[in-house]
C-alpha cells in the first residue's frame, strides 16, 4: 500500500490555510452580526447530504463499537469447527467462517478494534503532531529546519514498512503497540501541516496586537493563533482517520497488528484469505464493513474541508 | 541551477543518514539482546551468532556499528543473510522483479489518472466529475488487500483473463493484474490532484490570453492548462515511487510474487537485519532522487520557476 497518510499533505495545503485565515476575519453579509468560520461552517455542513449521511453513519458505528451485545447476541469466539466455512443458517446471516465462528458476530464486534485505533491513533497524531508543529512554526529557525528535516527524514521510508520495522522490535503485541506505531508514522504530515498553518496566522495584525499589549509567547501561541490555524489540522485528521483504520487492518492483515485473540476485520480477512477460493463470503463481510467505515470517515473529511475552505466553493 | 541542485545535495545527507540510522536503531538499537531479534525464536547456532557479533560489532555503541555498516555499504558490502548468501545477491533478484510491477503501476497510473482527472475538472460538477469523485473516494476507501482478493477472484479465478498467481520468473504480462492492484489507490489520488489542481487554474489568466490569443483549444487544454495543473501531480508521483516499491509488501503477499516486498516480510519475520537494513537504504536512496527529479522538472512545467 503507497504511503498513506503522506497523501493527505497536499501542495496546497498552505495556500487553503492562508485563505482559512482570510475566511475568519471576513463577515457574513446577510446578518448583522459577524459570524465566526467555525458557526459557518457548521451553518454549512448541516445542510450538506454528505455530512449528514456521513455522520450519522459514524454515530451508528461507534455505537456498535461500545454496544456490540445490542446487534448480536452470539458471542464471536463461541466457534464450531463442524460449521467451518459454511454458508448461511438461520439466526447465521452471514454464515461461518474457517473456524466455524459466526461471520455476522465477528464483524459486529470487530468494529470496536478498528474505531478504537482510529480515534485513538488521530487523538495521539493531533496531539503530538500539533504540538511540535506549532513551536516549529512559531519559533521557526532552527527549529522550524530540524522540524523540516525530522519529517523529511520520516517520510523517505515507506510508511507500511517503517510501521512493520517497528511493531517487529516488540516480543508482544496489542493495541497499544499497534496504537503506537501508527503515531509514529502518522505525527509528521500533522506537524507539517501545523506548521505551516501556524507560519501563515503568525504575521497577522491581530497577532502583532496581542504582542504590543504585553501578552506573553505561550498566551499568543494559544489565544490568539491556534484557534485561527487549527482548521487545516481538522480537515487532515478526520481524512487521515479513515487511513489510519486501513493502515491498523492492513497491519493485522499482514499478521503483525493487533493480536489473533482481539476480534478484528484485518485479522478475520486474513484468516479468511487461504479459502478464498471455496468460501469467499468470509472474506466479503468484513471488508464491506471495513471499506463502509472508512469511506463513512473520508466522506465526513471531505464534507469538513468544503465548509472550512471556502476557496474550493 | 547548479548551486540549487548542490544545496539540494547538501540537504539530503542528513535526511540519509537521519532515516537510515532510524531503520537501524528500530531494527539493532532495541532494548534487549539484539542477537534474540536477529535469530527469532529459534536461536542461532554458535557461529552464527558469532559472525553476527563481529558483522555487527555488537556490544560496541550503536553509533559504532551503524557507521562500520555504512562504511560496508560503500564498498557494495551489504553484509549476508542468515543462510550465508550475500544481500547483494538477493535484491539483485527481488529488485528487477518490483521495478518491473513498480513501472506497470506507474504508467498505469499516469496514462490513465492523469486524462481522466483532467476530464472530470474540466466538466465540473457534471456527471462524469461526481462520478469520478465519488468513485475515487471509493477506492482510497477500500483497503488493498481487500481490492488485491477482489480482483485475484473475479479477474482471475472466475474470468480467467489473468494467472491468479505469478510464476517466480515474474515476467511483465504476468504482473500485469498485480500491477493495477498495486496502482489503484495511487490512481485515485491522481485523478483527484489532477482534477482540483485544473479546476484551481481553469481561470487563470494565462488560460485566459491563450483562449482570447484564438489558440485552438486543444492546445490551451494540453499545453497551457494541464502542464501548469501537473506540479502537485508531480509532487505525488514522486514521492510515490519509493512507496510503490516499499509497499508492494501487500500486493506481492497477495499474488505470491518473489520481489522486494515479499523479500523484505520474510526478513522482518525472521529479524535478518543486514537484508532489513539495506533494502530501507536502497529505498530511502531511491525516494530522495526522485524528489530531487521533481524539484527540477517543476522548472520544466512551469516557466515562472527558475532556480537561482
Amino acid at each position: 500500500m503507497p504511503d498513506p497518510s503522506s497523501k493527505t499533505v497536499m501542495p496546497s495545503q498552505d495556500a487553503s490555510a492562508a485563505a482559512l485565515t482570510l475566511g475568519a476575519s471576513s463577515e457574513s453579509k446577510s446578518l448583522g452580526k459577524p459570524r465566526s468560520l467555525w458557526s459557518d461552517a457548521w451553518h454549512d455542513l448541516r445542510r450538506n447530504p454528505t455530512f449528514v449521511i456521513s455522520a450519522l453513519l459514524i454515530l451508528f458505528l461507534i455505537l456498535v463499537a461500545v454496544f456490540p451485545s445490542l446487534f448480536t447476541s452470539t458471542d464471536p469466539k463461541r466457534c464450531d469447527l463442524i460449521m467451518g466455512n459454511n454458508g448461511r443458517a438461520p439466526g447465521h446471516p452471514f454464515g461461518f467462517d474457517r473456524q466455524g465462528c459466526d461471520v455476522y458476530a465477528r464483524v459486529i464486534y470487530g468494529a470496536r478494534a478498528s474505531v478504537t485505533v482510529g480515534i485513538l491513533v488521530t487523538s495521539g497524531v493531533v496531539l503530538i503532531g500539533g504540538f511540535i508543529g506549532a513551536i516549529a512554526g512559531f519559533y521557526g529557525g532552527a527549529a522550524g529546519s530540524l522540524l523540516s528535516r525530522l519529517t523529511d527524514m520520516f517520510f523517505a521510508i515507506p510508511i507500511l514498512l517503517f510501521a512493520i520495522v517497528f511493531l517487529s522490535g516488540f516480543p508482544f503485541r496489542n493495541i497499544w503497540t499497534v496504537v503506537a506505531a501508527i503515531m509514529l508514522v502518522g505525527w509528521p504530515s500533522v506537524a507539517r501541516i501545523m506548521r505551516g498553518s501556524v507560519i501563515s496566522v503568525k504575521e497577522s495584525d491581530f497577532v502583532t496586537a496581542a504582542r504590543a499589549l504585553g501578552a506573553s509567547d505561550m498566551r499568543i501561541l494559544a489565544r490568539h493563533i491556534l484557534p485561527n490555524a487549527i482548521a487545516p489540522v481538522i480537515v487532515v485528521a478526520t481524512i487521515s482517520l479513515g487511513l489510519f483504520i486501513v493502515l491498523e487492518a492492513t497491519l493485522s492483515y499482514l499478521g503483525i497488528g493487533l493480536p489473533g485473540s482481539t476480534v478484528s476485520w484485518g485479522g478475520d480477512i486474513n484468516d479468511a484469505q487461504a479459502s478464498l477460493r471455496t468460501a469467499p463470503h468470509v472474506l466479503l463481510y468484513p471488508s464491506v464493513a471495513l471499506s463502509i467505515t472508512v469511506l463513512a470517515f473520508m466522506l465526513l473529511g471531505d464534507a469538513v474541508r468544503d465548509a472550512l475552505d471556502p476557496k474550493l466553493r | 541551477m547548479g548551486t540549487y541542485v548542490l544545496r539540494r545535495l547538501l540537504q539530503m545527507i542528513p535526511v540519509f543518514f537521519g532515516a537510515t540510522f532510524l531503520i537501524f536503531y528500530l531494527v539493532l538499537g532495541m532494548p534487549g539482546d539484539p542477537l534474540a531479534v536477529m535469530c527469532g525464536e529459534r536461536g542461532c547456532d554458535p557461529s552464527t551468532a558469532n559472525a553476527l557479533r563481529a558483522q555487527f560489532h555488537i556490544g560496541e555503541p550503536l553509533y559504532v556499528q551503524y557507521f562500520e555498516y555504512m562504511k560496508g555499504i560503500l564498498t557494495l558490502d551489504f553484509g549476508e543473510t542468515f543462510s550465508r548468501r550475500p544481500v547483494l545477491d538477493v535484491m539483485g533478484d527481488a529488485f528487477p522483479i518490483t521495478i518491473r510491477l513498480a513501472t506497470l503501476a506507474f504508467i498505469i497510473e499516469i496514462f490513465i489518472g492523469v486524462p481522466l482527472g483532467l476530464v472530470a475538472g474540466l466538466r465540473r460538477g457534471k456527471f462524469f466529475d461526481s462520478s469520478i469523485l465519488l468513485g475515487t473516494l471509493l477506492i482510497i476507501s477500500i483497503p488493498i488487500f481487500v481490492i488485491g482478493f477482489l480482483m485475484q477472484y473475479f479477474l482471475g479465478l472466475k474470468l480467467g483473463w489473468f494467472r491468479p498467481t505469478v510464476s517466480g520468473e515474474a515476467p511483465w504480462n504476468e504482473l500485469l493484474l498485480p500491477a493495477i492492484v498495486l496502482g489503484t489507490v495511487s490512481l485515485a489520488y491522481i485523478m483527484r490532484l489532477t482534477r482540483t489542481s485544473v479546476v484551481e487554474n481553469i481561470h487563470a489568466d494565462y488560460v485566459r490570453t491563450a483562449v482570447a490569443k484564438g489558440l485552438p483549444h486543444r492546445r490551451v487544454v494540453t499545453v497551457h492548462l494541464l502542464r501548469n495543473s501537473l506540479i502537485p501531480v508531480v509532487t505525488y508521483l514522486g514521492a510515490d515511487i519509493g512507496a510503490l516499491m516499499g509497499g508492494a509488501i501487500v500486493t506481492e503477499r497477495i499474488f505470491n510474487i518473489k520481489g522486494v516486498g515479499g523479500t523484505l516480510y520474510q526478513a522482518i519475520n525472521r529479524g535478518e537485519a543486514p537484508t532489513i537494513v539495506s533494502i530501507v537504504v536502497i529505498l530511502v536512496i531511491v525516494y530522495l532522487v526522485f524528489n530531487l527529479l521533481v524539484d527540477l522538472l517543476y522548472a520544466v512545467l512551469d516557466p515562472r520557476i527558475r532556480y537561482a
